[in-house]
């Protein structure tokens, strides 16, 4: 440690510590701009000068590189400095004009205008080069770089062309003291994929009230990961919390019951090419509209077409991919009520007129049919008929939309053709793509739509065909959030009874094997869905667990020796009944 | 007087009393011990002479083939009247076996085929042999082959089964001996019923192959591949039919590498030894796309020469409906 002295005041420091950092622990502030904590100090921008003065020695030293290792006085505001970072302003504004935050501090000095010659008036760059240091040195792409030499040096990219170097991270933009790089072209965009309305960041909390509510990193995006650079987050987290090396892990959990609460997946409109959409921008699917809604949207819940401006009119199409034979015949049930709400924000939040094109109102649920009218009454236009086809409208400054919804009004039996700005697509709920695979890992069923089976549609409805092994929501079919909520809330009961019970019920009919029979064949091996069937080595005999087994019969009928008998199903029981009944 | 022992062979191909002969130097406990009453094979006996014996005079008597035609049927009806105790003896006595796929067909196409159609016969009259001929002698008489091939069971009364294509030598010696050891001592008879010279268990009881667990994509035939001595023949995709017939073999086909073919018959507790086998063969298919199994099962031929080859008079089919 060491003992320097600025402008008069007396601190303790480590050896090496800058004296920017030193005046910073003080509360000095000496004025930078190409200063970032997170790069090599490069000194480029000279507003950080100061007076070091050990004995009868003065030293002019920029103070962001400068490392303290004796015990020496540090004047940062001296007339001598004053009169420098003065020179230096004027000099800087000359270089670039138009920069805010240089204008700004020379303000603050009493600077108004500089007395050297101005080439640019519309210049920003003050060529610090810290957009180079961190594109190079922090991401890790070298995308950019100083190029051309005196009075021409300027920072780009090779050649001046877009390169495909450049990752789009936005660092250099980030980085930039006085706003010169921007990146424009991306903010505001509305973008279909993975259901963002924007570009993703690399590190984020994955969804809000997310469990644990804890940013994690998507290697897609971490510039760390592609690079091997950046590592931004590990430098600013204040508890280094940021693990790169952090994998995903597999672990064993021993459970009593389990709940299947796997939810559904949206049904993607992109092949019903009549909707246009992934086509045309401004077609949008229920759960991106959700999404745009949303307060922590980049749109800040502003519901906006692509190009920024409030839309005119909306068309609210239902029944995308349900109730059609070619996708899902069954309902959705929750569309419905969604469009109306989905009216509702629109005419709240918007002066555009919203048309609900529906097969039928299935406003089903407590209050749902008084919502329904009451949006009759906020003049939500309804027509009866499921939209057929979105075109573009043809470039007319009359036209009230850019898009145009082809349907059948069939209340009053007539084509109808309405232009609408924005088209939101009611898509269905389905199940999930990886619902059969879940399935056979829990021996459960799924059905022809591929939602789980439960144990019986009326007397089991949350219950599997496997003991201890509950489903709740929309897994098991289209529910909406109070349906969810207490099947969840029942499945929890049912779990709750075993874990308090201790032990299980078990039907009296179960498949037994009978080992003087068993000749160790393993032709059921394998068979059992519910993996009741092992085999004894020492035995040689094939052993069923009576606990697990659910009486399916199916190694039963397998058994080429007979050995296996269902209860209450024999052989003997079965013949004796079809003797009975031919006789 | 020593007790009588009969040995007839009805719808046979020889290969019983082969075995019968192949139990070596243990023969000449039967002789010593028995007094031959008919054994058509080996010794001249006439039908009079038997049906001059009086009831229940021959002790044992062991019945093997199947029944096929009128003179089968009635030495079958015969032989059970003269015994004490009456044995079906092999596979085509016990279930049918070969002659029982005759089932398949009717007794015209079965006649047709073997003295018209076949490559090999010269019959340009087409004759086809008659129960009655008449020649200037007087009548002549044949047999009358039936249209449907019966087990000794399914016309007498039968009182034990020795199973096997033929049964074991050495399993027939353990059931001639035993017999003897019973008659000498007086000791109780086994229960009417029982399968003699077999086990309860199933042939993969015998066998000591490797398994696991089976899931089979294409079936082969045992010629088409060389297969792996240690490994279930199944799991090499061969259709065996040792887990649903009766251990007692010795598994001596398995283990020569041959699969078992299911000749010592369905296992205790079983009704259709090719119904269950073709269930069992179903269950381990490994595919669940309908078109796969069909191509998967195509692999099979001749589903029912191979899963019904011994039992299908005895099998719930029968015989085909035709």
């Amino acid at each position: 440690m060491i003992t320097v002295t600025i402008d008069g005041q007396k601190t303790e420091v480590e050896k090496e510590t800058t004296i920017l950092k030193a005046a910073d622990k003080l509360g000095i502030k000496i004025p930078t701009l190409c200063y970032n904590e997170l790069i090599e100090p490069y000194a480029a921008c000279r507003l950080c000068i100061v007076e070091v003065i050990r004995g009868k020695r003065s030293r002019l030293v920029t103070a962001c590189n400068y490392p303290l290792r004796q015990p020496v006085e540090v004047r940062t505001n001296s007339e001598r400095v004053m009169k420098l970072r003065r020179m230096n302003l004027e000099l800087l504004m000359a270089r670039a004009p138009a920069a805010k935050i240089v204008r700004e501090l020379a303000a603050e000095m009493g600077i108004e205008k500089t007395r050297f010659t101005i080439d640019n008036p519309e210049e920003t760059c003050i060529l610090c080069g810290l957009c180079v240091q961190v594109c190079e040195n922090l991401v890790g792409t070298g995308a950019i770089s100083f190029t051309d030499r005196g009075p021409d040096r300027k920072v780009a990219t090779p050649y001046d062309v877009t390169s495909d170097a450049c990752i789009l991270c936005g660092a250099c933009a980030h980085f930039c003291p006085t706003g010169h790089i921007q990146m424009t072209d991306i903010e505001e965009r509305i973008l279909h994929s993975e259901l963002t309305l924007g570009p993703n960041t690399a590190i984020s909390i994955p969804f809000r009230q997310a469990i644990p509510n804890a940013p994690r990193i998507n290697p897609d995006y971490c510039i760390h990961m592609k690079t091997g650079g950046c590592e931004i987050c590990s430098q600013v987290c204040p508890k280094e919390c940021i693990n790169y090396d952090d994998k995903d892990e597999f672990e064993e959990i021993e459970v009593s019951a389990v709940i299947v609460a796997t939810g559904f997946q949206d049904f993607d409109p992109a092949p019903m090419k009549q909707f246009g959409y992934g086509k045309y921008a401004n077609v949008l699917s229920a759960g991106e509209f959700e999404q745009m809604n949303n307060a922590a949207s980049p749109t800040s819940g502003r519901i906006v077409l692509e190009n920024g401006e409030e839309p005119r009119s909306i068309a609210i199409l239902h029944c995308i991919g349900s109730r059609d034979d070619n996708y899902h015949k069954y309902c959705s049930r929750v569309c419905c009520m969604y469009a109306l709400k989905f009216a509702h924000l629109v005419k709240e939040k918007t002066e555009a007129e919203v048309y609900q094109l529906y097969i039928d109102m299935r406003a089903f649920g407590k209050g749902y049919e008084e919502f329904y009218q009451r949006l009759l009454s906020e003049g939500v236009h309804v027509i009866r008929g499921k939209g057929a086809e979105i075109i573009p409208a043809p470039p007319d400054e009359s036209s009230e939309g850019n898009l145009l919804v082809h349907c059948e009004d069939t209340l009053i039996s007539k084509f109808r053709e309405i232009p609408v700005d924005m088209v939101i697509l009611c898509t269905a709920l389905e199940a999930r793509k990886d619902a059969p695979e879940l399935a056979r890992k829990l021996n459960i069923s799924t059905g022809a739509d591929g939602w789980y089976i439960e144990a019986h549609p009326k007397l089991a409805p949350v219950s599997t065909t496997t003991d201890g092994i509950y489903l709740a929501g929309a897994c098991q079919g289209p529910k909406d959030i109070p349906d969810s909520v207490a099947q969840g809330a029942a499945a929890a009961g049912h779990v709750i009874k075993i874990l308090n019970q201790g032990e299980l019920l078990m039907d009296a009919a179960y498949a037994v094997i009978q080992e003087e029979y068993c000749s160790g064949c393993k032709m059921c091996n394998g068979l059992c869905p519910y993996t009741a069937i092992s085999f004894d080595e020492e035995k040689k005999v094939s052993v069923i667990n009576a606990a697990l087994c659910k009486a399916c019969g199916t190694c039963v009928a397998a058994c080429p020796s007979g050995a296996i008998v269902a209860r209450h199903f024999t052989d003997e029981q079965i013949y004796a009944q079809i003797e009975g009944i031919l006789v | 007087m020593k007790p009588k022992l009969a040995i007839y062979w009805a719808a046979s191909c020889g290969g019983c009393d082969i075995a019968i002969l192949d139990i070596e130097d243990k023969i000449l406990n039967v002789a010593e011990f028995f007094d031959l009453a008919l054994w058509p094979c080996a010794a001249d006996f006439k039908y009079k002479d038997v049906e001059a014996m009086p009831d229940k005079s021959i002790t044992l008597t062991l019945f093997n083939g199947a029944i096929r035609n009128s003179e089968n049927y009635e030495l079958a009806c015969l032989l059970r009247e003269k015994s004490v105790v009456l044995c079906a003896f092999g596979s085509c006595a016990a279930e049918g076996c070969i002659p029982g796929l005759a089932n398949f067909t009717t007794k015209e196409a079965i006649c047709d085929y073997a003295y018209i159609q076949s490559p090999s016969t010269v019959n340009p009259e087409g004759i086809i042999p008659q129960p009655v001929t008449k020649v200037p002698e007087g009548e002549i008489t044949i047999p009358v082959m039936w249209n449907t091939v019966r087990s000794l069971p399914q016309v007498v009364d039968v009182d034990y089964i020795v199973p096997g294509c033929p049964p074991q030598s050495d399993q027939i010696a353990d059931v001639v001996l035993t017999v003897i050891d019973i008659l000498k001592n007086g000791k109780p008879l086994p229960p009417k019923g029982t399968v003699l010279g077999a086990t309860d268990k199933s042939c993969c009881d015998e066998c000591t192959r490797e398994r696991d667990v089976k899931k089979i994509k294409k079936f082969i035939r045992p010629f088409e591949i060389i297969t792996d001595p240690d490994l279930c023949l199944m799991e090499q995709g061969i259709v065996c039919c040792g887990p649903a017939t009766r251990a007692g073999c010795g598994a001596k086909c398995v283990s020569a590498g041959v699969p078992c073919r299911g000749c010592y018959g369905k296992p205790i507790n079983i009704r259709d030894q090719g119904a269950k086998m073709v269930s069992a063969i179903a269950s381990v298919i490994d595919s669940t796309d309908p078109e796969e199994i069909e191509r998967i099962i195509a692999t099979i031929p001749d589903p029912v020469g191979t899963f019904y080859r011994f039992s299908l008079p005895d099998s719930m089919l029968r015989r085909a409906q035709v």
